[in-house]
């Protein structure tokens, strides 16, 4: 899901899709967190009670997180779909060298 | 290290102090806001006095904990430490200045929004907290903090084509970046069972697929953290959004985004010593291309913008060298190398951008080389300012430039990366040329004669101000070493704390 996330990301043109993709990404993150606090680490020297809950918690943080950067994200784009009327990554190219 | 209890760790006492700072900057900014929303479509001076009152503050609660021991409160989330401490001060100290020459610049520009200062205020204490703690959650919330509203500051201008895109660009790339750290901590999470650096050695011993999955992690969380501080090869975006960004933004970008990357990439390289043979070729790899490629691409740039941006991409090459010197040889070199080289980049790039900031016309920035030609004629000071910050950020003697280069030129060879010191020294003399040539630009006479631009007070004090930073961090080289070490207060110290604090 994150590999679908990345190579998203860098062939897709359009910004909103490459948004999706970067969410894409966020959620294995949480998916990862979430096995990872379901089935123990990797390693046998960490304390249980509190690894489980520091895996869950991070996972609402990153929810949290994703949630912020979607609005922000998407004002972004609004403001250059209106001044521009397209969003297209390939034709918004003034600064480049 | 925590005794480790079945039951959840709730806070047994807090030390109110150590995180005093970030309060303070949070607490400024939301005050900033209400203060903006009560008196609407006024000008901003109020909302200066108010913030740059509270940097102040900031400012004082964190030279006062200088010099004391290592600490942890609120179950170790926050750390006290002195690179911590030096990370916090210079980014109060850069947030203060930024918003000291900013009301006049954005009016000029036309964008005087109150919103500005709250947001730039966040951010600072998103920076501060990526600089004071261990625990990587923590860390990317902190990043996350002083990205998001980086996006937004970036964007500023919304008129402005150029602006827009930068905007655009930093948010894709950026939030692109903090998805790879993220799956770094996932993996370290997996590997050592716990979201705190310190807990590291956890994924060392025993199960061999923990050994893999931190490798991974480890790495994941170097391409996230380089590209917030613009190592090559993840530096693309530098130089457009340096751009694209209106300056006063860009000069915040480039020093507090950078200091909150490099503190977090301290501790994460730290935390990694132990496994350093894993990475330390990596690293120094990307430490060389990150200062031949920031220095050479800088040569072919026709905006002084994108060279200073290309610029900020070789500087942080250079505190990679300075950050690998103390992961190599801890005992030999001392931290306070890089937190002095990172008060002097504060200074001489705030500088900087801060005298190209006049060089606006219509309210847009038109910042090519030759817009700086004629500006000996039209303002002496700032051509003089400008002049003093590039022999700094070339690093030509009395300046504090000259200092932080060659004390971490020492440290690499002392910890034996001497490649590392080569390379250092070469790019350093490619930089010549471009810093020179910016410098030339503003002694050019001009051939059509164009508006007087002056520069206003407040820009005029951030020069001075900044232009005081670098030589007296120059003269005083080892008083503000001996201060950013902590080491107990002495005599000769007492001048230039008093000084660095009454700059905050």
């Amino acid at each position: 899901m994150f590999v679908i996330g990345v190579v998203g990301v860098i062939i897709r043109r359009n910004p909103i899709v490459i948004f999706m993709c970067i969410e894409l990404m966020l959620n294995s993150v949480n998916l990862t967190f979430l096995a990872f606090a379901k089935y123990g680490p990797a390693t046998a020297n960490a304390d249980p009670y509190q690894h489980a809950m520091a895996g869950q918690m991070a996972v609402i943080f990153v929810m949290a997180v994703a949630a912020a950067e979607v609005a922000v994200g998407l004002g972004i784009i609004m403001m250059i779909f209106r001044s521009r009327s397209t969003i297209d990554v390939d034709e918004v190219n003034l600064l480049r060298g | 290290m925590p005794e480790f209890n079945a039951a959840f760790p709730l806070p047994r006492e807090i030390d109110f102090a150590m995180l005093m700072p970030v309060i303070m900057v949070l607490v400024t900014g939301m005050i900033a806001l209400v203060i903006e929303m009560l008196r609407p479509k006024q000008n901003n001076n109020l909302i200066v006095i108010f913030s740059i009152a509270g940097l102040m503050a900031a400012g004082v609660a964190t030279a006062i904990q200088f010099g004391q021991p290592e600490k942890t409160t609120l179950v170790e989330m926050v750390l006290r430490d002195q690179f911590g401490l030096i990370c916090q001060l210079l980014l109060v100290v850069a947030c203060a200045l930024t918003i000291l020459f900013s009301e006049t610049y954005l009016r000029s520009r036309r964008i005087a929004f109150g919103e500005f200062y709250p947001l730039v205020l966040w951010s600072t204490a998103g920076a501060m907290i990526m600089a004071s703690s261990r625990n990587l959650l923590v860390i990317f919330l902190g990043l996350e903090i002083l990205s998001i509203s980086l996006y937004v500051l970036a964007g500023l201008a919304r008129a402005e084509l150029r602006s827009e895109e930068s905007s655009l660009k930093y948010f894709l790339l950026g939030s692109f970046a903090s998805g790879f750290f993220l799956y770094g901590i996932a993996m370290f999470y997996g590997a050592t069972g716990s979201l705190d650096l310190a807990f590291l050695a956890n994924g060392l011993t025993g199960n061999p697929a923990a050994k893999t999955l931190l490798v991974f992690g480890i790495g994941l969380m170097f391409v996230g953290l380089g590209f917030k501080a613009a190592l090559v090869p993840f530096h693309q975006w530098t130089p457009d959004v340096y751009q694209g960004a209106p300056t006063n933004v860009t000069a915040f970008m480039a020093v507090c985004s950078k200091i909150g990357a490099i503190a977090a990439l301290f501790r994460v390289l730290v935390a990694a010593a132990p496994m350093k043979a894993d990475w330390l070729p990596a690293m120094m790899a990307i430490a060389m291309l990150t200062m031949i490629v920031g220095n050479a691409v800088a040569l072919l740039q026709k905006d002084v913008k994108r060279i200073l941006g290309y610029s900020s991409i070789g500087h942080a090459g250079y505190l990679l060298v300075g950050l690998l010197a103390y992961v190599n040889a801890p005992d030999q070199v001392s931290i306070a190398t890089t937190g002095y080289y990172l008060l002097s980049y504060t200074f001489m790039t705030l500088g900087a951008f801060a005298v190209i900031s006049v060089v606006t016309k219509d309210g847009r920035d038109t910042t090519r080389l030759e817009d700086l030609n004629g500006l000996w004629q039209r303002d002496r000071l700032a051509a003089v300012l400008l002049v003093v910050f590039m022999v700094s950020l070339i690093g030509i003697p009395p300046s504090a430039g000259f200092f932080g280069k060659f004390f971490i030129f020492q440290d690499a060879i002392s910890a034996g990366l001497v490649p590392l010191a080569i390379v250092l020294a070469i790019s350093s003399a490619i930089s010549v040329a471009y810093y020179l040539q910016i410098a030339r630009a503003a002694f050019v006479v001009e051939t059509e004669p164009r508006p007087a631009m002056r520069m206003s007070p407040a820009l005029r004090a951030t020069g001075l101000i900044c232009l005081l930073g670098v030589v007296l961090a120059g003269i005083l080289v080892t008083p503000v070493q001996r201060f950013l070490m902590g080491t107990p207060a002495e005599e000769p110290m007492e001048a230039s704390t008093t000084g660095l604090v009454g700059k905050g």
